[in-house]
């Protein structure tokens, strides 16, 4: 193996900036990524794909049984960047990696990234097949960069006995009109002296602005992938949302008190009447079923102010590294992977787990139009608590109604730039203005440089 | 009171003085050989792993370099750069004032419990022991357990804290109370100075505490003029080393509001630690340059921290053999 001098550089750097800091940095995770590339027509290795669970392991069969000459090789653990950069900058790297779909634009700006339209076209992928705001998200300078997977989208989770008890509806939580659902999350919060008992409706900041300012009719990220963090309707949003923590106690007792739920538990947040309701992602529906499953939830769709439903979504990617070196079969893994077959077989797989627990099937989420509609009509059905069903049926209902982030080659930085802003606000640092006016500056900065 | 402590004797010459010209000891190749080949691996670790590295490093940080590209020379552009970035400053002024809590903090802690130790008798190897368990325990999940113990809510400390009628401060999302909060959990791994100051402790001649005594000194000035003295080469090694470690914090603050805890992106500036910024700009917005001229900006603060501490270190610290 020879080592060129970008590979040189980049290890050396790498050791001496964390030497000279003292940085002990992260640890790969226990894979070797850069090693693991063996490369051949009849291997592919991956990064960031993590430890699959049923659904995973269910399409990585149906990959090993259409493609039974290649050996497929999981690195599990999450999405590393630094495990990432170093597999590409050493020249070593997997054939494919996992990440979010929020990283595509940056990752494909350095050339980190190979453009798949060639091979997509080779084994003849209808791109078509994928939601659009997620095909959206992988493509920059109209070339793709990435097979979206997974589509996660936000609605509002309540809890149901806690609004029944205040005499209210979940309509009486829409984000249709603000003013009133500043009102009704007065009344839901509980509070003794300076000790929090309940949070009436968390807003979820500083990772749902984007939600709350495309609920008030702007985008963080313009068409172009340029910045348009200090748009006066973002500044009203965040300080809408804002004035939501601050009538709730203030952010820091708001957010001390949040990090004491265990919302993965069965005396979840919801279970111990810590919250009412809060914007989240449908996986968290199934964590609910399983954990409480006597739980009384409620829900209704994230809308604008003009009482549309929108929801903000995201989710995963399968990208090529630049120097992979099957791409071939790295490319036949994306087809099989996200093929509407492929998840109809991990919806069987994920019916059988649910039977075997006595669950409910809540859905699988994928960016693949086809394949979430056949996996709904064929596995979910009523389950007998409705307000579980009734939330399942909103998450479906948002993914004809969502929105992605548009991708920008600054992507990171402007994200960097507007959470850093949403977080001087919350800690009273700067107002909502101010805030957004330099995250504008720093992000539009950022964005000339690789424009 | 006067001691007479006896001269360090003569190193012995590798061969005999009459061999040999005055002051210049001949040393056999053989013996020279040797001495590299046992060196060796540490030389080549030192070179490959740090001496080569920072060589590099400090031609990158006169680069754009994103990991990916080849590095583009800008000349002293990243410097210029980081002379300006709001954050840099901010980094750097998180981080002294941090290391200015903990590092005299730490101190104090740390001799209050090896002078506990030392005082235990046959028991002492359990307490070492045991004051040392915590700095085998991984950082991570260190800094995970702190987070609970300090949440303004309904962490362990402020319960505690409110049994004796005192009302606590939300020590992980207060911007004010949150290097404080810093500071405490990272006492959690003193051990190892702990055991340093009570070797120190245990070196001091008990014949000084006895004459101290006889003339009527108290424990507080035995403490200050014998103790303090005596054990001053470990309290200046262990305020460099601490120093050091404080400017470099990264983990546990990482951890703690960085770490992508579920489903937040929750990170307060004041816990944004110049490696933490440093750790970001590698590789979260791929600026490898711009980082490694940070990483050399902090290199030279810590010289020149240190360079002040050990010329201070000559009016305070007392040397056994020193005249």
């Amino acid at each position: 193996m020879t080592i060129d001098r970008r590979s040189f550089l980049f290890g050396a750097s790498g050791v001496a900036a964390l030497t000279l800091a003292g940085c002990g940095g992260v640890k790969s995770g226990g894979s070797k990524s850069g090693s693991s590339s063996s490369g051949g027509a009849s291997s592919v290795t991956t990064q960031g794909f993590g430890k699959p669970d049923d659904v995973g392991q269910a399409r990585i069969d149906a990959f090993k049984k259409a493609y039974p000459q290649v050996t497929v090789r999981i690195n599990e653990g999450d999405f590393d960047p630094q495990q990432f950069l170093s597999s590409v900058a050493s020249g070593n790297p997997t054939d494919l990696v996992y990440l979010e779909r929020g990283l595509i634009g940056t990752y494909a700006a350095k050339g980190a990234l190979q453009p798949l339209d060639d091979l997509i076209s080779d084994v003849d992928i209808d791109t078509g097949q994928y939601r659009k705001p997620a095909l959206k998200q992988v493509t920059v300078d109209d070339k793709v960069y990435g097979i979206p997977e997974f589509y996660n989208t936000r609605n509002i989770l309540i809890n149901g006995k806690a609004l029944r008890e205040a005499g209210m509806s979940p309509q009486d939580l829409s984000t249709t009109d603000w003013n009133k659902l500043h009102a009704n999350a007065a009344k839901l919060f509980r509070a003794s002296g300076s000790k929090i008992s309940r949070i009436g409706f968390d807003p979820k900041l500083p990772e749902f602005l984007p939600l709350w300012a495309k609920g008030n009719g702007a985008d963080l990220v313009n068409e172009d992938g340029s910045p348009n963090l200090d748009d006066p309707k973002i500044i009203e949003a965040l300080t809408f949302a804002y004035s939501l923590i601050q009538e709730q106690g203030g952010w820091s007792k708001f957010k001390a008190f949040r990090d004491t739920w265990d919302i993965f538990g069965s005396g979840n947040e919801f279970v111990k009447n810590q919250a009412v309701a809060f914007p989240w992602e449908g996986w968290y529906v199934n964590v609910l079923v399983q954990s409480s499953p006597n739980l009384d939830l409620q829900s209704v769709q994230f809308t604008d102010r003009q009482g549309n439903p929108t929801s903000f979504c995201d989710g995963s990617a399968w990208a090529i590294p630049k120097g992979a070196k099957n791409t071939k079969a790295a490319v036949q893994w994306m087809k099989a992977m996200t093929a509407t077959d492929t998840w109809l077989q991990a919806g069987a797989a994920r019916a059988k787990t649910v039977e075997k627990n006595k669950s409910i099937f809540t859905g699988l989420w994928t960016a693949n139009t086809e394949a979430d509609h056949q996996v709904h009509d064929k596995y979910v059905k009523p389950s007998g608590r409705p307000g579980f069903d009734q939330a399942i049926n909103n998450y479906y209902a948002s993914t004809e109604s969502a929105f992605a982030i548009n991708p920008s080659k600054a992507g990171s930085e402007i994200k960097t730039a507007w959470t850093d802003a949403v977080n001087r606000v919350l800690a009273g640092q700067q107002g909502p203005e101010q805030a957004l006016k330099q995250a504008q500056s720093e992000a539009a900065k950022a964005y000339s440089a690789v424009k | 009171m006067t001691r007479t402590f006896p001269a360090r004797p003569a190193e012995s010459p590798a061969l005999p003085a009459a061999d040999r010209p005055p002051g210049k000891p001949r040393r056999n190749r053989g013996e020279i050989r040797a001495a590299y080949g046992f060196l060796s691996p540490w030389i080549i670790g030192f070179v490959v792993f740090t001496a080569a590295p920072m060589v590099i490093s400090l031609y990158l940080s006169f680069t754009d370099y994103d990991q990916i590209n080849a590095p583009n020379y800008v000349g002293g552009e990243n410097y210029r750069q980081l002379l300006q970035d709001p954050k840099v400053a901010l980094a750097l002024r998180n981080t002294l004032i941090y290391a200015v809590m903990y590092v005299p903090a730490a101190m104090a802690v740390a001799l209050a419990l090896a002078m506990v130790l030392n005082r235990v008798g046959r028991a002492a190897g359990f307490f070492r022991t045991v004051f040392y368990l915590p700095v085998m325990t991984p950082t991570v999940a260190a800094a995970a357990l702190f987070l609970l113990l300090l949440n303004g809510q309904k962490g362990l400390i402020n319960r505690s804290l409110a049994l004796i009628g005192v009302h606590g401060p939300s020590w992980t999302t207060d911007s004010s109370w949150i290097k404080p909060g810093l500071a405490l959990t990272m006492l959690w791994g003193l051990g190892g100075t702990v055991v340093i100051y009570l070797a120190a402790l245990q070196q001091v001649p008990k014949d000084l505490y006895e004459a101290a005594q006889l003339d009527g000194a108290g424990s507080i000035a035995r403490f200050r003029r014998i103790t303090l003295p005596m054990i001053s080469g470990a309290l200046f090694f262990t305020m460099i080393v601490l120093t050091i470690h404080s400017l470099q914090m990264f983990d546990q603050a990482y951890t703690m509001f960085f770490g992508g805890q579920q489903n937040s992106t929750y990170a307060n500036d004041a816990a944004l630690f110049y490696v933490i910024y440093l750790f970001q700009q590698a590789f979260g917005v791929l600026h490898m340059g711009y980082a490694s001229a940070l990483a050399w900006l902090l290199f030279g603060i810590i010289i020149l921290i240190t360079a002040v501490q050990v010329r201070l270190s000559k009016r305070f610290v007392y040397y056994e053999g020193e005249r």
